[in-house]
């Protein structure tokens, strides 16, 4: 009796709780629909995935095909060279672009002199702004036969021009280039974030024990932010196969497929150009799957080190 | 602030040891070499601009202009498809942030309640969407299935509401002290009018954030013109501007009509149609800045 009681009661309490709030409830109701159409909805486009879909039969009289699409992906050779190729851009990006912003934030970090720090702040930051459309064809003017690195290069040290666009051993570096003159600056927010919050009585004490400003960078600066490295370094590990395709279909060509050619570009190639739509699907959900148990991977490790939750 | 400008006045003030002078010069170098190389590409493009045309196509261009002239923007300014592209961007980013801020809005301000019964199973609905891609195969499904493909909609409906950015909103409305709200309950105002009269009048820096952040981001956008819109009448500049410099290039593999008309402009004139696009941002940018890095901060705070 006192059970049915008290459920009632929170029944009661429930529904006088909706009523209160049901002007939220209507506001919120716009955005959750056009979560359930345009991200839900796709989430239930999959299903094709599993049909031998084709645009007259629609969605619904496309017949059943099982795991036939999953199969054919799997034993296709040039699928593992997409997902070889994400995983080494990944890793380039983490070798080689990962440091770049934590040395520009102690960098800047170091300067004294707000004026200063202000000015480099905004020249850095820019490129973020600027259009991967843009970024990519200044890329590709620059680094052209006729660019001003060749007529550089071969000033300098005679021989002939390189193409750089055209040969695959090239496309990483630039993929990396870009991606550092485009986002360093911006990444390097959230380090000068932390650097604000270290304590600077520290500094004062170093500084008072005789440390150098290197030593009080080594053990001051970098111990401050290491946590937030850290959680940078795991959600970067976590986004492993979320190598986007913006920016590689602008710097690509066929020449450079073989070291180019990524998950989200073949899936843009072979799934919607060649309009084969299951197999891309197929892809797709490989790619959202195994992109879910990395980050929820990351996200465990994170708070193993103690850091904050990343969601 | 103040605190920090008289410290480094103390620090300047003390002689500093050898050590010191080489760190703080080495400091300065990377800095000044960072700038440089940020801005030498972006002013590259100006001075190939205004510069004569074979003085660009010889490669004589690297350090200041030659032959100033500004036939490259008459030129491309009369071509008509850029002028075209350049009204349908500019419809676009304002159709697109209007919607998408109005969206964001709508979404974070009951997220930020706490009051709210289902709160935490809303906010799982939606930031599930952030982590679980379905890829572009099935938002294509999604945007022709709905019949918006060629039509405005399919440019700015599908990323109407990015998580992140309500995230920032959300962050913002909850520094609004409950107080208010109470007072205004009392005074009998309902969530609508409070959200009207209280919350967004008290948001303002919060919402130019979030306006500046998706107008920048629809601008720069080519993808979802690549993907969803076939006549090139209705092309925005960013696509434009990737089919007239790839049909130059090797990878013309996609070639056209806009591209082929396009295939013969000299290069100066491609650089003015580079400089043209990213003008908006240049301009908007020393203003923007702020809200900027403070919707970065928060979101890097909150995140």
């Amino acid at each position: 009796m006192p059970v049915k009681a008290q459920k009632k009661d929170t029944w009661k309490h429930v529904r006088r709780k909706l009523w209160k709030s049901r002007y939220l409830y209507l506001m919120l109701l716009i955005p959750l629909v056009y979560f359930f159409i345009f991200k839900y909805g796709s989430i239930g486009w999959l299903a094709i995935a599993f049909k031998n879909f084709n645009a007259k039969a629609g969605l619904w009289k496309s017949k059943w095909v099982g795991v036939k699409y999953f199969e054919m992906f799997l034993n296709d050779p040039y699928f593992f060279t997409v997902l070889k190729n994400t995983i080494f851009i990944s890793l380039w990006s983490l070798v080689f672009y990962f440091p770049v912003p934590i040395i520009l934030a102690l960098m800047i970090n170091e300067v004294k002199g707000t004026k200063k720090k202000k000015f480099v702040q905004t020249v850095t930051y820019l490129p973020y702004f600027i259009s991967t459309v843009v970024v990519c064809n200044l890329a590709m003017y620059i680094f052209a036969t006729d660019g001003i690195i060749n007529d550089v290069v071969v000033k300098v040290f005679g021989g002939t021009a390189t193409s750089f666009m055209s040969d695959p051993n090239w496309f990483r570096p630039i993929y990396v280039i870009t991606e550092i003159w485009q986002q360093a600056g911006w990444g390097s927010i959230i380090y000068l974030a932390a650097l604000s919050g270290v304590d600077q009585d520290l500094y004062e004490a170093a500084s008072i024990d005789g440390a150098s400003r290197w030593k009080q960078v080594l053990h001051i600066s970098i111990p401050g932010i290491a946590p937030i490295i850290s959680i940078q370094f795991l959600l970067t590990m976590g986004r492993m196969l979320n190598v986007g395709y913006e920016k590689i279909l602008l710097l690509y060509t066929g020449a450079t497929y073989s070291t180019a050619d990524i998950i989200s570009t073949y899936v843009y190639r072979r799934g919607l150009i060649d309009a084969n739509y299951s197999y891309g699907a197929a892809i797709s959900i490989f790619q959202a799957v195994f992109s879910l148990i990395l980050i929820c991977i990351a996200n465990k490790a994170a708070d193993k080190i103690g850091a904050t939750s990343l969601w | 602030m103040r605190e920090n400008s008289s410290k480094a006045v103390k620090h300047t003030k003390k002689k500093k040891s050898p050590g010191e002078k080489v760190f703080s010069a080495i400091v300065a170098v990377f800095l000044v070499f960072a700038c440089l190389i940020v801005i030498y590409p972006i002013y590259y493009m100006f001075i190939c601009s205004i510069s004569d045309g074979y003085a660009v196509t010889r490669g004589e261009i690297w350090l200041y202009p030659k032959g100033v002239n500004l036939r490259a923007y008459e030129i491309a300014l009369t071509y008509q498809s850029v002028m075209r592209s350049f009204k349908n961007s500019v419809q676009y980013t304002i159709v697109g942030t209007l919607i998408a801020t109005i969206m964001t809005a709508l979404c974070a301000y009951p997220l930020s309640r706490r009051e709210l019964y289902g709160r935490g199973l809303f906010t799982m609905i939606i930031t599930f969407t952030m982590f679980f891609d379905s890829g572009l195969v099935a938002n294509y499904m999604v945007v022709s299935s709905l019949h918006l493909k060629n039509t405005i909609w399919a440019l700015v409906l599908p990323g109407a509401v990015s998580v992140w950015y309500m995230i920032i909103m959300r962050t913002g409305f909850q520094s609004i002290p409950d107080a208010l709200h109470e007072s205004a309950y009392l005074d009998g105002a309902n969530d609508l009018v409070i959200f009207w009269k209280i919350i967004l009048p008290l948001s303002k820096a919060t919402i130019a954030t979030i306006v500046l952040f998706y107008a920048v981001g629809i601008w720069n956008a080519y993808i979802p013109g690549l993907l969803y819109l076939d006549d090139s009448a209705k092309y925005p500049l960013q696509l434009l501007l990737r089919n007239i410099v790839m049909s130059s290039s090797a990878a013309g593999s996609s070639a056209t009509s806009v591209a082929a008309d396009t295939a013969a402009l000299g290069k100066n004139i491609k650089y003015a149609v580079i400089f043209i696009t990213t003008l908006p941002i240049l301009v908007v940018y020393p203003f923007a800045q702020k809200y900027f890095v403070k919707g970065a901060m928060v979101g890097s705070v909150k995140g």
